[in-house]
Formats: structure tokens, C-alpha cells, sequence
């Protein structure tokens, strides 16, 4: 077994606001008011992950799902401890994560490849299969600010899946997409698993995270609330109760936010 | 960048082993933009094509604002100020200077603004963040050409012929205005993150630089005022590099270029030059190191 990612004793912490003018300081001065507050996003988060697992993070909003996986894949340093990982990393985080609104769909492939560090040859021979999975059509060469957000998934989705990534992270990917995307990404993000890389994957959906994980992390306020398998995880959280949402019936995908 | 791993057969076993486990925000700065040099020119070309874009004249009007910039310059500073009789080819002599003006006050400004600006690629994905001022860097270099062109066009026009030991400056002026700009790109652009004020203060900034540098006014104006405190004055690097302009191109198109450089071109230029660059180059590390303390916060501040 070889170790993908290693998380150890992770804290970050944000500022609660950050930008004030000269006016707002000085008031704040002089009614000595505290003059920024800090709070921890994430703390003493510790695990350990071995290549070929895949990872499904639950947790409400703002439970710090997002921060983790941006410490995960490097945009973010973690303020305490420290985050190791193996090999390359891919994966959607947002859906207009590295896009650019003026360029064209076409355009914007090769600049999203290259960032998560594909080459010119790289994305020459795989264009077409990446167009092909977007299925945007006609629309390749109009600019992708007149996409609508599914079609910026979409595209996002596409290039992020054909990098030869050993870390796989997907965030909120799933949310935007119509019901057939939604089932063609999860498709194909089995095959990311049965090729052996190693997959993190944010849901609120126990179904499709019961089909994709065979592990269950659950963060709560910034702490590892629960971490082991799958269907634990899942009546941690309490999200089988069918009872409890009874406007979700479309319990296999869900909305993924 | 790791290595290339093609994704392997269904069933074939799969290795990683031999890749190390790094922290995944480990950068090494600088090398790491020229390590990955097709990601940058992907960036290059991206701003360039912004540029001009929906527009119908396209990269011409790189040609046409330069051009017209000389004609006002002409017909203002020379003609009707008059400044063409007392001085000889004045406009060629602003021309020069705002070649390098230009290429420096939008690598500081644009630079400053490129980190901001980028957002979507800085805040979801790991990229070196040093891309960006840089990019800025090549893109308001890449916007020089034309203006050298035509810089060039009416040069030869003038009866210039080009010499070796100017062509030389001439490089050396690129490379300080290349250096010193991307250095204060990276450390304005990380501050810019923090409060977006300093885009205003660069702003303000590269107001000045207009007028500390011999391009509207000769260097001999400034020798003949503050005599021995003009040493002070070459200090700037930005000033050495018009300087540098003017003894590459200037000089050439007047009718003694040898006298004219004793005249209004310091002594050893060449070697003041280089002593710029050197500066220059040390402000550049300068501002990685800063860059690289700030770059920390910057994902979550944009
Ligand atoms: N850049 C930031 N600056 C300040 N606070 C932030 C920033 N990013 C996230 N947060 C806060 O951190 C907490 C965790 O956010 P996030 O990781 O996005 O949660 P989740 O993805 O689980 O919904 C939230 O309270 C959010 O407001
Ligand atoms: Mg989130």
C-alpha cells in the first residue's frame, strides 16, 4: 500500500472580514472595538489516505468540505500542521474554477489543461475525447462567459477527468449538471476508482457516495467528526432517514452543494 | 509537474511508489514559472488577444497609437513649442524615452493588478502565483516591438545608422526595464491582494516616472542644474535605461552623433547600465522573497 495524502494535525484559520477602510478602522479605534476576528475553518484535522481509496466528505455547509480541499490540492497552506500528497492532482473544485469568461470553449481547454499541468501534445491528443464528454456542441468556440453554469461544469468536469491525475478531487462538480451529466460523471468517475487512483469526492448525497466510497470522512465545524466506512458514515450523518427529506427523491445523485 | 502518468489497463497494477510525497503547495518561485514556460505562454497569448479583442483593426492599432503618439510629439514639443530648432530631432528624443516609459509603467500597472485580476485561476488551482507579474511582463514587452518598429522606421528616416555598442544598450535597457518591472510587479501585486489600494498608489506612482527621466527634458538640463548631484540622479534605473534609448537611436539621427553624445549622454553609460541592471536584479529577489511570505494568505484574501 502506498500512502496518497497525509493529513496532519490541519488547522486553517480565516479572517472573518477583512477589507475595512481607513474610516471603519478608526472608529473601531476609538471605541476599542477588537479589530479583526479570526476563526478556525479547520482544526486539528489528522488522516491518512492510501492510494486506490475514495473518499466521500460530507458535512454541512461550511463545515470546512471546500477549505479542506483546497489545502489538499495546494491553493491553500494550511496555518498549523501540515499536508503531504503523492503524485498529480486533478479534479473540479468549483465549476468556473480556471476559466476564462472572454475566451473561447476551445481556448479555455488548453488553458485549464495546462494548469493542472497537461502538455500542448498532451491536450492535442486528448481534445477531441475531452469536447466529446462536454458535449457543448457548437458552442466550442463562443466565449465561455455566454455558457450557462452546467455547460461550465461541464467543460470543467471534462478536462479535469482526462489529466492523468493519481488524486482525484471533486467539489460541488455535480450540483450545476442536468440528471444525464450528473450519471456520465459519476461513470466516470468509477473508472477514476476501478483504475486505482485515489478519489476525494464532496456530497450530500448518500447514494451516490454509498455507489463511489468505500470510506466516509464527516467533518463537523472543522473537526473529524466521524472517519471510517461508508455506510457508517452515512447513519452518522443521518442522512438515510428517508422520512426526513421527503422532497428528495432523488436520493442516488442528489444536489451535490 | 510530476511526471507523466499514463492512466494503465484495467487490471494492471498501479504504482506510485516511486513518486515522492510532497507538501502540494511547494514551489520554487521564479524557476517554477520557467519550468512550466507553455502554461505562460498560454497566459502570453491570452492577454494579448484580450487585448484587441472585438476589435475590428486588431493588433494594427499596436502600430497606430505608437505613430500617432511620435506625430503629436512632433508637431507639439517640436513645432509649436519649437523645441525641434533649439534641439535637434526632439521628437525622436521623447520617442525614445517613452518607449521605455511604456513598457515600464504598464508592466507596473498591469502587473499589479494581475493577481487580482486572475482570481479564478489563483483561488481554485494550484498555479505559481509568480505567473502572473510575469505574463504581465512579457505582454507589455511583446507591445514594445511596434513601437521599436516605428521608433526604427523614422530613425533610418532620419539618416540613423545603427552601431554595435547601441544595439548593446539597447538590450541592456530592455532587460533593466524587464527586471525592475517584474520586480515591482510581484511586490505590488501580492500587496494589491490585500488592500486594492496600492493599484491606485501605482498609479499615482507612474505619473512621476514620466518626468524622472531625461524624455520630455535632455539630460544636460539636469548636469547644468544640479552639476555633481546628477550622479544622484542616475541612481534610477528607469532614467539609465532612456539613456541608454537615446544613445542606441537619439544620437544617431542627428547630425553629429559624436558630439551630441559627449554632450547630453553621461560617460560610460554602458557600464552605468549594467550597474542598473545589477540593481535591478537585486530588487527582483527582493520581491520574491516578499512575494513568496505573502503568498501564504493570498488564495483566501482574493
Ligand atoms: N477565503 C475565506 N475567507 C474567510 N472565510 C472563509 C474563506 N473560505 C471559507 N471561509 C469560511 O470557512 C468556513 C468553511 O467553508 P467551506 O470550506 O467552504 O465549507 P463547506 O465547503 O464545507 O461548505 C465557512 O464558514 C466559510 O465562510
Ligand atoms: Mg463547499
Amino acid at each position: 500500500m502506498t500512502t496518497s495524502i497525509v493529513v496532519d494535525d490541519v488547522s486553517k484559520k480565516f479572517t472573518l472580514r477583512y477589507h475595512r477602510t481607513l474610516k471603519q478602522v478608526t472608529v473601531a479605534a476609538m471605541r476599542r472595538q477588537e479589530l479583526s476576528n479570526t476563526f478556525w475553518a479547520l482544526q486539528n484535522v489528522s488522516f491518512e489516505v492510501q492510494q486506490g481509496e475514495s473518499i466521500g466528505l460530507m458535512g454541512l455547509n461550511g463545515s470546512g468540505k471546500s477549505t479542506l480541499l483546497k489545502l489538499v490540492n495546494g491553493v491553500m497552506r494550511p496555518d498549523r500542521g501540515q499536508v503531504l500528497t503523492r503524485g498529480r492532482i486533478a479534479g473540479l473544485i468549483a465549476a468556473r474554477a480556471g476559466f476564462h469568461p472572454q475566451l473561447s470553449g476551445r481556448e479555455n481547454i488548453y488553458l485549464n489543461a495546462a494548469v493542472q499541468g497537461m502538455s500542448e501534445a498532451e491536450t492535442k491528443r486528448k481534445f477531441d475525447d475531452i469536447v466529446e464528454f462536454a458535449d457543448i456542441g457548437r458552442f466550442l468556440d463562443s466565449q465561455v462567459g455566454h455558457y450557462s453554469s452546467g455547460m461550465t461544469a461541464r467543460l470543467g468536469f471534462s478536462v479535469a477527468v482526462h489529466v492523468d491525475s493519481d488524486i482525484f478531487l471533486a467539489d460541488e462538480v455535480l450540483a450545476v449538471g442536468d440528471r444525464p451529466f450528473k450519471k456520465k460523471c459519476m461513470e466516470r468517475m468509477k473508472e477514476i476508482r476501478d483504475s486505482g487512483r485515489t478519489i476525494f469526492y464532496v456530497s450530500h448525497a448518500p447514494g451516490s457516495v454509498r455507489k463511489m466510497c468505500n470510506r466516509v470522512i464527516v467533518l463537523e465545524e472543522g473537526r473529524v467528526g466521524f472517519d471510517g466506512p461508508t455506510d457508517e458514515g452515512i447513519s452518522y450523518l443521518k442522512y438515510d432517514n428517508k422520512a426526513d427529506d421527503e422532497d428528495d427523491t432523488d436520493d442516488d445523485l442528489g444536489a451535490d452543494i | 509537474m510530476t511526471a507523466v502518468e499514463e492512466t494503465p489497463a484495467k487490471g494492471e497494477p498501479y504504482d506510485i511508489s516511486h513518486l515522492p510525497l510532497v507538501a502540494p503547495s511547494a514551489t520554487t518561485g521564479l524557476f517554477e514559472v520557467f519550468r512550466r514556460r507553455y502554461l505562460l505562454r498560454l497566459l502570453v497569448r491570452r492577454e494579448i488577444s484580450a487585448r484587441y479583442q472585438a476589435s475590428f483593426l486588431g493588433i494594427l492599432w499596436s502600430y497606430v497609437n505608437p505613430f500617432t503618439q511620435f506625430l503629436l510629439y512632433y508637431f507639439i514639443l517640436g513645432i509649436v513649442v519649437g523645441l525641434q530648432d533649439r534641439f535637434q530631432n526632439f521628437a525622436v528624443h521623447v520617442f525614445c524615452g517613452l518607449v521605455v516609459v511604456s513598457f515600464f509603467t504598464e508592466t507596473f500597472n498591469a502587473g499589479t493588478r494581475s493577481i487580482v485580476g486572475n482570481k479564478q485561476l489563483v483561488q481554485k488551482l494550484a498555479v505559481p502565483r509568480e505567473m502572473f507579474p510575469v505574463a504581465s511582463m512579457l505582454v507589455s514587452g511583446y507591445h514594445v516591438i511596434p513601437q521599436l518598429a516605428v521608433l526604427f522606421v523614422v530613425a533610418l528616416a532620419y539618416g540613423w545608422t545603427p552601431d554595435p555598442v547601441g544595439m548593446l544598450g539597447l538590450f541592456v535597457a530592455l532587460l533593466i526595464v524587464g527586471t525592475l518591472g517584474t520586480a515591482l510587479a510581484l511586490l505590488f501585486s501580492a500587496a494589491n491582494v490585500f488592500f486594492r489600494d496600492f493599484a491606485q498608489a501605482v498609479n499615482v506612482l507612474t505619473n512621476f516616472v514620466r518626468f524622472g527621466v531625461p524624455m520630455i527634458y535632455p539630460y544636460t538640463l539636469v548636469s547644468e542644474r544640479f552639476g555633481s548631484f546628477a550622479q544622484f540622479y542616475l541612481l534610477n534605473p528607469i532614467a539609465d535605461a532612456v539613456l541608454l534609448v537615446q544613445r542606441a537611436i537619439w544620437v544617431g539621427t542627428t547630425s553629429d552623433p559624436a558630439e551630441f553624445t559627449r554632450m547630453h549622454i553621461p560617460d560610460n553609460i554602458l557600464l552605468i547600465g549594467l550597474g542598473a541592471f545589477g540593481g535591478s536584479l537585486v530588487v527582483l529577489v527582493i520581491g520574491q522573497l516578499v512575494f513568496s511570505r505573502l503568498e501564504n494568505k493570498i488564495p483566501e484574501r482574493l
